[in-house]
């Protein structure tokens, strides 16, 4: 047998010095204890024999979708959303659990539909209950940032992978500050939502019809591979792909024929919105990550949202079934006066774009986003390779330049987050811990980290049972 | 209190938000400052100014700075400036830092664009599955050192091993050389036509030490695991191992060496030996078989060498005092094999694993049963005397202390001693080990398993134990039937 030339030692040091004292080249993992309880759950999935072969489809699968927009309409006939009808960021939740920001966004999105004149009056039919209904985005093809709140008559972009005809949706960005995602609801974010329902929805449809009948719809996946080499990690920061979008419908827009002060009111929405193209890259990587449900024996995560009392993940493995703990504080910098006693809990689907490698798995490729936590360019790269630690594969499709086009970490195994502790960085915003303040600041959040040993369990015990 | 504010406009200053939030976050820390932002003016941030009691001036737009201070007092503005344009200064500087790639934290990640190379694996039982199995997901061939791995997990493993081709060394595997490459406790030897497959460390490492003193190289000895030849396992990994060194052109004689297999799996693997193009030899210990020193002398037969007179150093005394002989092994096979031994001339030997009868295992505290001069043989690599500690080649605490106590025990006659040189283990046992055998009253016969050039020096092991007063063989089966003979000859008087 010919001698190795690599050996890989996991364990006591002394071995492998004696194989580096015999001139042969080691590596020496830093293996540490996986999060307690879990060695049995661990062994038992890892012998699964479906769990190799179905970890390598749902990667492929996730990255083989491509995203392109291909159209704009409202939520009402998109999704059959009706009237009383709300749905929410994160994973299920009712009003007496839900969080500050959340009920000040479905207290502006009563008000904005209507059931209510003014958004206090909203809190009544919320508890009340027998009138209204709520539900995750996620179970509605879509996905929310923030709050999230969708109600019938906002304006969503619609992606489609065209190789399926599958599709995913998200609402219109309405930009920083007091905005209803961070759960304000005065008069001037219900004006914004007015102009959009009126004005930014319709003419978007248009340009974007347009766009697909003349040039092909704009994708979306395409643009994301772009802005990640432009310094956007497509969570926190979107500077690059909405200027990118822009770019791509600025034409439509101006041909549609809508009145010219609207066109130029459009483009300047867009444009002075950073996070414009947030809720473009979200759906898309939805759209990805929905390729992947469903596998059985597969240990990739597909979502991970919260509600801004709890934080979920969903497993490719586990159907539809959400592995649920306290939504974190995120450590960052505050807006204004704002300090951490201000701030609610992680809230959003937005982290659904850490669950396909960018936002916060990107960190590298975006040295910027972290100054928000006082960090340094050398922790951006730091955290995008601790990532590829709990990831199977990477993405050759969006790369990072720094890192030599490594492509990002993609596909969170939950193994391998019990295995060695290291939870998913995610990029966010901060929203106000009340109703009706809006964003108090932005920073870094982990999940907790008690969830993942809970869908490992799920998925040792769905093993034990196809013994 | 007193609430003083500044506000001041920067035409024409820049810098990205991010920095800038940071920059109030310093300069809100400089003693004297209650509030402070610096912004660029743009719509939201001159709300948000407004909103905390500063006044913008009118002429405010996006590609001005602002910065706005709320003072606890006046002698703090100067201090506040300041601090305003170092932390502007500062936030475009940091200390480069080295861009370190951290080490990998699992087996999968180490294993990452590599494209050969095997996994060794010795973290804790508990764990070794998921290690191994990111090797054999990787596609590459594993040595899984760990013990205290559950039956049905080496099962899992050498299932998934054997339906990919791959080869799964251990659990408990405590030995291998890979193409040359010592792999755990190896001993140091010279390439050469002899390939083994070994269901045992210890056996391994007797057959490589007597091999290497008879001339004779070792190209591969590749472990499989004490449990690979159960009725259980069933040779899973045996099998594949003597395919690889079937294929290897350098390999002449095949030697499969094992703890007592069961005798079905024996058979079968007997059978898949007569497939192969290479000639086999097997070690099998059991009763009535051939001890691994007959078969490394079948092994020089066979090869056309001859069989050198196996090594002697020193000479105990026949014993005086006691009944019964104690052996005290760190080697599983070693101990398992004077076990057998000794069982054909002294009856039924107790033991922490016994052969056959489960009433011959010893309790817990290992001491012979109090009853009787019965002859007791320790296995301290046993999974029971290792979880949460080192194998005993390693530390050698609990043996030391297991000796102390045998010796004072006055039913004891003669100690029987195994020392296990290579890579691995300990990097001078005779040191602990001579000392305590100088206290022994009792005669001592050790057999010291090792080659000239390993680490530790087979010569100055043997003479460091030989000046404590020891009798030190190189063969195993020659050093327990040396301290059969030692024992008085009262047997006649039971």
């Amino acid at each position: 047998m010919t001698t190795p030339t690599h050996v890989v030692s996991a364990g006591a040091d002394l071995f492998a010095d004696a194989v580096a004292e015999q001139a042969v080249a080691v590596t020496r993992v830093d293996w540490r204890p996986p999060m307690p309880g879990t060695e049995a759950d661990l062994a038992v999935v890892a012998a699964d024999p479906l769990r190799r072969d179905a970890n390598q489809r749902a990667l492929a699968a996730m990255l083989g979708v491509t995203a392109h927009l291909v159209d704009v309409a409202p939520a009402s006939e998109l999704l059959g959303l009706e009237p009383g009808q709300f749905l929410h960021a994160g994973p299920p939740i009712a009003w007496e659990r839900a969080s500050g920001p959340l009920r000040g966004a479905l207290m502006g999105g009563a008000a904005l539909e209507g059931l209510v004149e003014d958004p206090e009056d909203a809190v009544a039919l919320f508890e009340k209950g027998s009138d209204v209904s709520l539900e995750p985005c996620h179970h509605r093809g879509t996905v929310g940032p923030m709050a999230g709140v969708v109600t019938p008559s906002m304006w969503m972009f619609v992606l489609e992978d065209l190789a399926t005809g599958a599709r995913t949706h998200c609402s219109l960005n309405e930009g920083l500050g007091k905005v209803l995602r961070y759960g304000a609801y005065g008069p001037e974010v219900l004006t914004r939502l007015r102009w959009m329902r009126e004005v930014l929805g319709p003419l978007l449809q248009r340009a974007v019809r347009s766009t697909v009948d003349s040039t092909g719809p704009v994708d979306v996946t395409g643009i994301l591979t772009q802005m990640l080499q432009m310094g956007d990690e497509a969570h926190n920061r979107n500077r690059a792909g909405t200027l990118m979008l822009l770019r791509d419908l600025a034409p439509a827009m101006v041909a549609s024929g809508a009145d010219a002060s609207d066109v130029a009111e459009s483009l300047r929405f867009i444009g002075g919105n950073d996070h414009f193209f947030l809720n473009l890259a979200m759906p898309a990587c939805k759209l990805a990550l929905d390729a992947a449900r469903g596998i059985d024996g597969s240990t990739m995560v597909v979502a991970m949202a919260r509600n801004g009392t709890d934080f979920g993940i969903q497993v490719a493995g586990t159907g539809d079934e959400w592995f649920t703990g306290p939504a974190q504080l995120a450590d960052g910098l505050f807006l204004g006066d704002y300090g951490p006693d201000d701030a609610n809990p992680d809230i959003g689907d937005s982290a659904i774009t850490e669950t396909a490698g960018i936002g916060g798995f990107a960190m590298a490729t975006a040295p910027a986003i972290v100054r928000l936590v006082g960090g340094s360019v050398p922790d951006a790269l730091a955290t995008t390779r601790r990532m590829h630690e709990i990831t199977l594969g990477e993405n050759p499709r969006w790369t990072v330049p720094v890192l030599e086009f490594q492509g990002v970490p993609s596909g969170i195994d939950v193994t391998r987050v019990c295995r060695t502790g290291i939870l998913p960085q995610i990029n966010t915003g901060m929203a106000g811990r009340q109703a009706g303040v809006g964003q108090v600041g932005a920073g870094l959040v982990t999940p907790p980290a008690e969830i993942f040993p809970k869908a490992l369990a799920s998925l040792a015990e769905r093993s034990r049972s196809r013994r | 209190m007193t609430d003083l504010t500044h506000v001041e406009l920067r035409a024409g200053a820049y810098a990205d938000s991010v920095t800038l939030l940071q920059v109030s976050r310093t300069v809100q820390g400089i003693e004297g400052v209650a509030a402070a932002q610096v912004a660029m003016a743009t719509a939201l941030n001159i709300e948000v100014l407004t909103q905390m009691g500063f006044e913008v001036p009118a002429d405010a737009d996006a590609n001005a700075m602002v910065v706005a201070l709320r003072l606890d007092d006046e002698s703090a503005l100067e201090r506040a400036l300041a601090g305003v344009d170092e932390a502007l200064r500062d936030a475009g500087r940091r200390d480069a830092g080295p861009a370190e790639t951290a080490p990998p934290r699992t087996t999968a990640t180490a294993l990452r664009g590599s494209s050969d190379g095997i996994a060794l694996v010795s973290v804790p039982g508990a764990s070794a599955l998921v290690e191994a199995m990111d090797a054999l997901d990787a596609g590459r061939d594993v040595m899984i050192f760990s013990d205290n791995v559950p039956l049905e997990q080496e099962l899992a493993l050498k299932r998934t091993a054997a339906g990919r081709g791959l080869l799964v060394m251990g659990p408990d595997c405590g030995t291998a050389v890979v193409g040359g490459l010592g792999l755990g406790f190896a001993n140091t030897v010279a390439p050469g036509p002899v390939g083994i497959v070994a269901a045992s460390g210890t056996g391994c490492q007797q057959l490589l030490a007597l091999l290497d003193h008879a001339g004779v190289g070792v190209g591969s000895a590749l472990g499989v695991g004490g449990r690979d030849l159960s009725a259980d396992v069933r040779g899973l990994s045996t099998r594949e191992a003597m395919r690889r060194l079937d294929a290897d052109p350098a390999v002449e004689l095949l030697v499969v060496v094992s703890k007592p297999p069961a005798e079905d799996v024996a058979a079968e693997i007997r059978e898949y030996a007569a497939t192969l193009d290479t000639p086999v030899e097997f070690a099998l210990l059991g009763a009535g078989q051939a001890d691994l020193t007959t078969a490394a002398e079948r092994v020089l037969q066979r090869l056309g060498r001859g069989v050198p007179t196996w090594p002697v150093a020193g000479e105990a005394a026949r014993a005086t005092t006691g009944t019964g002989l104690r052996g005290l092994f760190v080697g599983g096979t070693l101990c398992d094999e004077a076990m057998l031994i000794a069982a054909a001339s002294l009856g039924p030997v107790h033991s922490n694993i016994p052969l056959s009868p489960p009433t011959l295992a010893l309790g817990p505290d290992l001491a012979a049963p109090a009853d009787g001069a019965g002859h007791t043989m320790v296995d301290f690599g046993d999974d029971a005397l290792t979880a949460g500690r080192a194998h005993p080649m390693i530390d050698p605490t609990l043996r030391l202390e297991h000796l102390a106590r045998v010796a004072a025990d006055e039913r004891t006659a003669v100690v029987l001693l195994d020392v296990v040189l290579g890579h691995g283990s300990e990097t001078d046992p005779a040191a602990a080990l001579a000392p305590a055998i100088a206290a022994v009253r009792q005669p001592v016969v050790v057999a010291v398993v090792g080659t000239d050039a390993d680490p530790q020096g087979l010569r100055r092991q043997v003479t460091a134990l030989v000046d404590a007063g020891a009798e030190v063989h190189l063969s195993n089966a020659a050093a327990t039937r040396r301290a059969i003979d030692l024992l008085p000859d009262t047997r006649e008087g039971h």
